[in-house]
């Protein structure tokens, strides 16, 4: 049994909960004991990204506290994975005690998908998942992490499940955290050619790595009355 | 700074292109197909990703002894018969270049296409001192003719349907209306092969100077630049001092990526590589040769330990090219020369975060530019340390502050975060219609004006979390 430290981060938490109860069953599914330190909240990345860098820093402390003797730590989430293993140790650059702690946490900290292939060395978890399913890369996971085949590599193991190529898959969805607020209307052109893309797929089901993408896209699809439905990766891996 | 006083309204630009439909159909077809160039030509180089490492490293070399090298550069220019001016901004180098005009009584210019000369708008400053200026690249041409600016650093005119080019003609030119790129570019020719008789003065841009040799390197498809420098009696080159490079060796190494992040191509069609003016006995050259280098901001940034890498930079477009932001918002609504993301890092630097505020927030950073970047710049870094700095000096805009307060103040402990979610679901009964929330108020009203909102959970994870019962815990 291998133990891991769940961070289940805050949209998760608040928003998709069941996506994080998918994660700990599939994580359970590989043989891992699944911990979830109470104490968490939020990476910070959504502070971080919009140039609030002090604020972000508070909420990195916490995370480097909480998370400070977890063996390993999984998050359904490549953009919160990236922010711990690529800007923590940047954040805390200036103060070498925690430098190096949230250097030895970036080392030990994983998005899902990359914890169970390239940790685990899973591919074929039992799921079930009789649908028409294309994946969206999402840029963190994708771009920050290198994961490319390793999703993909889970979603060809699940029974049933006809895996469809998404055009255009590596262009970024234009969610971007307060982006998507900020340049509002670009974000929805952004949007909408990706939505032009997941719907010329053929899919019933897009799926990624990240809750944030999929939140934009699933918005994206209700507003525009879509039959497509957008579902985390953990969701469908925990199929059965 | 003189030449824009003031704020760049990224926003609004933005918005304006958004609506404007040739633009986003025009775009729509150059930007995949300028991508997929760029990655096949990548691809067929295995060696590609060392070349990559080269070029950086080679370029980091240079900065770290920028001076030594430009001395170098200088001491032979002058040893091959040319003359060197040193510009610290840019209304010194159009001083410099204006008086080199009408001090040799220039009437007629041509130019071969130059960021570095739009940088520093050179254009008007001869016109206003009596010279005719006519770009010879032929989007260069389209644009002055349109009286625009290039809104990308290779391909000037991408913006522009065919179609637009050819009424352009048909209203500037008189002539009957082509469609064809074939006869557009004739056309181009007629007028221009005039021009290039006519010029006594020839200005260029360089991509890289060989500290070494003297050597000015200039890299284009058209053979324009090679005549703007073969034909007229003066040659102006104006470049940036990052442009130096030590050795003719390191050529090989730059004209490969340049070539291929650029256009895909294997390698440029025109290579020219000018050592020195005429020699006795030549028969074409300029007689006079004159170097401009520029600083205008450069030597600040080689300062700035964060954001120097971006002086790597060797002008491809290519992280435009891959840049969703760029793609749908056209170079023209960053309001600078420098479009797409390394123009949301070279605009603040060279003229102030403050006019600049919003480019380095204009970016999912979705790192698509890195990936392609040939020499390696950390543009998606370098966007997120200008955005710290802004926040730092009193940038951000007031519901920026307001919506990351917020998010900051209910997680900063589980007990707030569990409180925030209850107050927001509290306020989504209120929102709520039929499950759905389709209209969020201000700040958050962004978000509705293109999607659904989504809904908290009736509870969070944390409150249906269940340790587990048995096990090793
Ligand atoms: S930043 Fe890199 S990709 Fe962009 S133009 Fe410069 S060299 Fe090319």
């Amino acid at each position: 049994m291998k133990p891991v430290a769940l961070f289940v981060t805050c949209l998760v938490d608040q928003l998709y909960p069941h996506v994080g109860e998918a994660a700990v069953r599939v994580l359970e599914r590989a043989g891992c004991t699944v911990a979830f330190p109470e104490e968490q909240t939020c990476c910070g990345q959504a502070a971080f990204n919009n140039g609030f860098q002090e604020e972000a820093r508070v909420l990195a402390r916490r995370f480097l506290d909480v998370f400070a003797h977890a063996p390993a730590i999984v998050a359904p989430s490549g953009s919160c994975a990236d922010m711990v293993r690529e800007w923590y140790p940047r954040l805390f650059r200036d103060t070498p005690a925690l430098g190096d702690l949230a250097r030895s946490i970036a080392s030990r900290t994983y998005e899902l998908s990359e914890y169970l292939v390239r940790v685990l060395g899973t591919t074929d978890l039992g799921a079930r998942f009789p649908a028409t399913v294309t994946y969206h890369p999402s840029c963190h996971g994708l771009r920050g992490l290198g994961l490319r085949e390793e999703p993909l590599g889970l979603l060809r193991a699940v029974r049933d499940l006809r895996l469809v190529e998404l055009p255009d898959a590596e262009q970024c969805c234009g969610f971007g955290g307060f982006f998507s607020i900020k340049f509002a209307a670009l974000s929805g052109a952004m949007l909408s050619a990706k939505l032009d893309t997941i719907e010329a797929s053929g899919a019933e089901v897009v799926t990624a790595t990240d809750v944030s993408c999929l939140m934009h896209i699933s918005g994206g699809l209700s507003r525009r009355g879509s039959r497509v439905r957008a579902m985390h990766l953990a969701e469908i891996l925990a199929g059965s | 700074m003189p030449d824009r006083p003031t704020r760049i309204d990224l926003i609004r630009n933005i918005e304006r292109a958004l609506r404007d439909e040739s633009l986003q159909r025009q775009m729509g077809k150059a930007m995949p197909a300028s991508r997929k160039a760029r990655a096949d030509a990548a691809a067929e180089l295995p060696e590609w990703e060392s070349l990559r490492s080269a070029a950086a490293e080679i370029k980091d070399h240079v900065l770290a002894n920028l001076e030594s090298y430009l001395g170098q550069l200088e001491s032979q220019v002058r040893a091959l018969g040319g003359v060197v001016h040193w510009a610290s901004d840019a209304a010194e180098a159009r001083v410099i270049i204006t008086d080199l005009a009408r001090s040799r009584g220039v009437r007629r210019i041509v130019k071969s296409k130059s960021m570095t000369t739009e940088e520093i708008f050179l254009n008007p400053a001869l016109e206003s001192a009596g010279a005719s200026v006519v770009e010879t690249d032929l989007g260069e041409y389209v644009v002055q003719l349109a009286g625009e600016r290039p809104s990308h650093l290779i391909a000037p005119v991408v913006h522009k349907p065919t179609g637009e080019i050819s009424d352009l003609f048909v209203k500037k030119l008189g002539v009957p209306r082509y469609e064809r790129p074939e006869d557009l570019a004739r056309v181009a020719r007629e007028v221009l092969r005039a021009e290039f008789l006519a010029a006594e003065m020839g200005i260029t841009g360089v991509n890289f100077a060989i500290a070494e040799t003297g050597t000015l390197v200039i890299v284009e498809n058209e053979g324009n630049a090679r005549l703007t420098t073969a034909r007229p009696r003066i040659h102006v080159a104006v470049m940036g001092i990052e442009k130096v490079l030590p050795r003719l060796a390191d050529l090989s190494v730059f004209l490969r990526i340049l070539a291929r992040s650029g256009t895909g191509q294997r390698s440029s069609v025109y290579v020219s590589l000018l050592t020195g003016r005429r020699r006795v006995g030549e028969t074409d050259g300029p007689e006079e040769l004159h170097l401009v280098i520029l600083d205008n901001g450069r030597r600040r940034l080689l300062a700035d330990p964060d954001l120097r890498g971006a002086l790597r930079c060797i002008r491809c477009g290519a992280c435009q090219n891959e840049c969703p932001v760029y793609q749908h918002a056209g170079g023209h609504a960053y309001g600078s020369v420098y479009a797409g993301p390394i123009g949301a890092v070279l605009t603040p630097a060279y003229e102030g975060l403050e006019q600049a505020r919003d480019l380095p927030f204009a970016s999912t950073l979705c790192r698509a530019c890195a990936d392609v970047c040939p020499v390696k710049i950390d543009l998606p870094g370098m966007l997120v340390e200008l955005r710290a700095r802004a926040v730092r000096t009193g940038l951000a805009p007031r519901r920026d502050r307001m919506l990351v307060g917020a998010w900051t103040f209910f997680t900063r402990s589980p007990a707030r975060f569990v409180l925030a979610g209850s107050l927001g679901r509290l306020a989504q009964r209120l929102l709520a219609r039929g499950g759905k929330i389709e209209r969020l108020p201000y700040p958050l009203s962004g978000w509705t004006a293109h999607r659904t909102a989504p809904l908290l959970a009736s509870r969070p994870f944390r409150k249906r979390w269940k340790p587990p019962q048995e096990g090793p815990q």
